[in-house]
């Protein structure tokens, strides 16, 4: 750029050190900026943008019934991000867990209409937890066999699967598995009643999921953090030469990412089917954008499982949110993908001004 | 325009005074080269001499620091490489920047300045019939690139130059992808655009080929100009000693040894390269305890391979390789690894460290797997830290702490972390690929006196380097490389400069 005799140059400059305070600043203003964007979307949308916010908050953290929602929409979302956690920092970009949910949710409604009846809790629900976590793996490993044999982008593997676990369950829902009792409504008849989840009472909070969520965070914190196989998922996804040269096996390395990242989706369709809604319905129902969201809470957290806890609490709240408004202001359902999608983008912007400083060289020619 | 359409090529091209620094260091200083039209000359030099550099100057990538440049007596200085092209320049590079996916007219249509705007490869066959007449340049002109021999690719990117109006024609090793066959059809070639006029620039490492082909040699060592001289008055031995100089001290404390067992034996090893032509040809070579074996060459005839071969990161194809008695060939990384082989890596950033982990989560890689650092599941993350803190003290390894990523060390730095962690493993083997290039003078000299430890303590260490001082300070015997074979095997006390010289150019003594 030139302005006269003077010259001006931007160069962006590696940061060397980023403290603490840096990032939390950056995550503030970030966010600040987001929703000063989603501000003028509401202006756009003709609604004042401050009632919407203030709808917004009271509608996920500022009233009971609030919290209760937001905590039941992120069970799904803690499960899922901290499997994400694992792929990512593998840089194993797995946009598929959504498809890896729902194929949870099938795989644990298959089972429990089967062979529940005949089983007691005790055994039933660790079962059907188990199955469903096979199904999502399975599902999650296709895409990694394609990749590591055969070369092919795991982005377009796994969000291309999306689309045929979502219409392998619409298929089952309105053909071969369409329940007796449901008086021609395209569902499943429900799993039988003592394999339901317990839910907190006066809450849909599914509280054995919620529990699991948790731990599984944990247990993958410590995972990544502490073991032989974390230490070798951060090296591959740092530098695959180097991962060559300390002999790491990259195809097993890949396939248990996958195994690890699918299988716990899995376990959060098993959640939504056995705890919410009972059934399995339109592959819409059963999961709210789940496995895309918690793409977003997953780097929100900083890859990090126990991160990705807290942001996948926060974005659950968005999402309750923006059902309050899309009520209470009669706005069109797509405002929270709006929210969604303006929000990573200010968060990426910010996480990209953490790495990078800017250097502005002023010369006089 | 001295372009196509003028019948009056160049004459003379200067350079004068020509000099370029990266970082402070000289790549070329105060160069004087001059090249006549209807001429070939020869850029002889060891990788790093600043052939290509000079070249890139010439066709306009790079700007010079210094010293200027004459065409037919006219200064000229080129922004980029579309200026020299204008005047005339053509570059035909090592690696040839054509799309793979594009058949050939479409490659030499795109970029061309003349070509209208719809249909651009239009006429354009016409023109590449032309060519063949005229020069015996066949190229097909409606395959895709990726479709051709890497010879049939070469022709296209001089079609491509000529096109564009090239009088001056700059080759940079051009002869490093072909076949011996497809070498002879460039030189015939070659030979007839001389005789039309053209100037021609063969930058390479090959004695034999610049005495064949060129009329004119100009030796480049260290980024000056050391030598120059007609082809029919010099001798491969004294093209050989000028390339590779003979300014070598001895200034290390090297003491006589009886060397012991065989600890690497390698026998008729046959490796590809990535592009799946023979790197690797039929290779022995022994390692034994209390020795230190220098691969010298000119990079890229089959060293990096050959490494990757033996720490099992690249598929033999044929042949053994045992370490102590014990086959490891084609075992993985990790394997022989634990059998007792040590790797510090040639691209030591990429493939050595991981630059955002940390520097005690560096210190264990590729130990990470073994005790005391690890169990079955967990990492042992106090041992590990005690151990990088070990590392860098006994190295001397300049790091603000080891809770730092890695990314904060310098390149010297670097270094000694992964030679303190590959020697602390206590290996049988130990590899060292350019262990001291590109760092500065005292973490050189304290590498290389560590590896001399090596061989001291009774270990095997197996160097290889470009650095030809450092092969002949450090070794008990040198094996010199030239596409995939090698040459020879030169005892200490018998080696000489000149003969070495030899060998890496490709002729047997």
């Amino acid at each position: 750029m030139q302005l006269g005799t003077v010259q001006v140059s931007v160069q962006w400059e590696v940061r060397k050190k980023q403290t603490p305070l840096l990032s939390v600043l950056t995550l503030i203003g970030a966010l600040g900026i987001g929703f000063l964007w989603v501000g003028f979307v509401f202006v756009f949308l003709g609604v004042d943008p401050v009632f919407a916010l203030q709808k917004i908050f009271i509608g996920s953290f500022g009233s009971l019934y609030g919290w209760k929602e937001s905590l039941t929409k992120g069970i799904p979302l803690f499960l899922i991000s901290s499997g994400l956690c694992v792929a990512y920092q593998a840089k194993f970009w797995n946009i598929g867990a959504e498809s890896q949910l729902l194929m949870g949710a099938v795989c644990s409604t298959w089972f429990g209409l089967q062979f529940g009846a005949s089983l007691s809790p005790i055994l039933g629900i660790p079962l059907m937890f188990f199955v469903g976590f096979l199904g999502g793996a399975l599902w999650g490993v296709i895409p990694a066999i394609l990749k590591v044999r055969f070369g092919m982008n795991e982005v377009i593997s796994t969000l291309m699967m999306n689309y045929v676990a979502a219409e392998f369950v619409s298929y089952l829902i309105v053909g071969p598995w369409k329940g007796s009792t449901k008086y021609g409504y395209p569902y499943t008849d429900d799993l039988p009643k003592h394999l339901l989840l317990g839910t907190i009472p006066g809450t849909r909070i599914h509280y054995v999921t919620l529990v699991l969520g948790i731990v599984i965070s944990m247990a993958l914190f410590i995972l990544l953090y502490r073991t032989k196989f974390g230490y070798e998922v951060r090296v591959v996804g740092e530098s695959p030469e180097a991962a060559k040269y300390a002999g790491i096996d990259f195809f097993r390395t890949s396939l248990w990412i996958m195994i690890i990242s699918g299988g716990v989706a899995g376990m959060a369709g098993v959640g939504e089917v056995a705890g919410i809604h009972h059934h399995l319905s339109y592959p819409g129902n059963i999961s709210a954008g789940y496995g895309f969201t918690a793409i977003i809470t997953a780097w929100l957290g900083k890859l990090n499982p126990l991160g990705s806890l807290l942001s996948g609490l926060f974005f659950a709240g968005i999402l309750v949110g923006g059902d309050a408004i899309q009520i209470s202001l009669r706005l069109p359902a797509a405002t929270v993908h709006i929210f969604n999608g303006i929000l990573l983008f200010v968060l990426l912007i910010g996480n990209f001004f953490l790495n990078y400083r800017p250097v502005v060289q002023i010369r006089r020619r | 325009m001295a372009g196509k359409n003028s019948p009056k090529k160049i004459q003379i091209v200067q350079m004068e005074q020509i000099s370029k620094y990266f970082q402070g260091i000289a790549a070329n200083r105060n160069i004087d080269l001059t090249i006549r039209g209807g001429e070939i000359l020869g850029l002889l030099g060891e990788n790093g001499a600043g052939k290509t550099t000079l070249m890139n100057i010439l066709y306009g990538l790079y700007r010079p620091d210094g010293g200027r440049i004459l065409i037919d007596g006219e200064e000229v200085a080129f922004r980029s490489p579309r200026d020299a092209i204008r005047a005339g320049i053509g570059m035909v590079h090592q690696h040839f920047m054509l799309v793979q996916n594009h058949t050939v007219v479409e490659n030499i249509a795109l970029g061309d300045m003349e070509v209208p705007f719809f249909f651009p490869q239009r006429g354009m066959e016409q023109k590449l019939l032309q060519f063949q007449e005229l020069y015996g340049l066949k190229v097909p002109p409606r395959a895709k690139v990726w479709q051709l021999s890497a010879g049939e690719q070469q022709r296209v990117e001089i079609v491509k130059a000529l096109l564009r109006g090239a009088d001056l024609l700059i080759l940079d090793e051009p002869t490093s992808v072909l076949t011996p066959l497809e070498s002879a059809d460039l030189f015939a070639i070659l030979r007839r655009m001389a005789s039309e006029g053209h100037g021609v620039v063969i930058i390479s490492h090959k004695l034999e080929e610049i005495l064949d082909l060129c009329h004119r040699v100009v030796v480049l060592r260290k980024g000056e100009v050391v030598g120059e001289a007609d082809t029919k008055d010099i001798t491969k031995e004294e093209l050989a000693r000028m390339m590779v100089g003979r300014s070598v001290v001895f200034s290390f404390d090297w003491k006589p040894a009886p060397r012991g067992e065989v600890v690497l034996q390698v026998e008729g090893v046959t490796v590809r390269s990535d592009r799946g032509t023979v790197a690797v040809n039929q290779v022995d070579l022994t390692v034994h305890r209390r020795e230190i074996v220098g691969i010298a060459g000119v990079a890229g005839n089959g060293q990096r391979e050959l490494v990757e071969a033996i720490t099992g990161l690249r598929k033999v194809e044929s042949g053994k390789i045992q370490i102590l008695g014990k086959d490891i060939t084609n075992q993985s990384a990790r394997v022989i690894h634990a059998e007792g082989v040590a790797h510090i890596p040639e691209e030591r950033i990429r493939f050595g460290t991981v630059p955002n982990l940390l520097i005690y989560e560096n210190a264990v890689l590729k130990r990470h797997h073994f005790a005391p650092f690890a169990d079955v599941l967990f990492l042992d993350y106090e041992e590990i830290k005690s151990h990088a803190e070990d590392i860098v003290e006994h190295f001397t390894v300049a790091a603000p702490s080891i809770r730092v990523p890695m990314k904060h060390l310098s390149g010297g730095n670097i270094q000694k972390l992964i030679v303190g962690r590959e020697v602390s493993a206590g290996p049988a083997l130990l590899v060292a690929s350019h262990p001291t290039y590109g760092l500065d003078v005292g973490a050189t000299e304290y590498i290389r006196k560590q590896l001399l430890k090596r061989r001291e303590e009774g270990e095997a260490v197996l160097l290889v380097s470009e650095d030809l001082e450092e092969i002949l300070e450090l070794s008990d015997r040198i094996a010199v490389m030239f596409e995939g074979r090698i040459m020879g095997i030169l005892d200490r006390q018998e080696a000489t400069i000149d003969q070495i010289g030899l060998l890496m150019g490709g002729v047997r003594g």
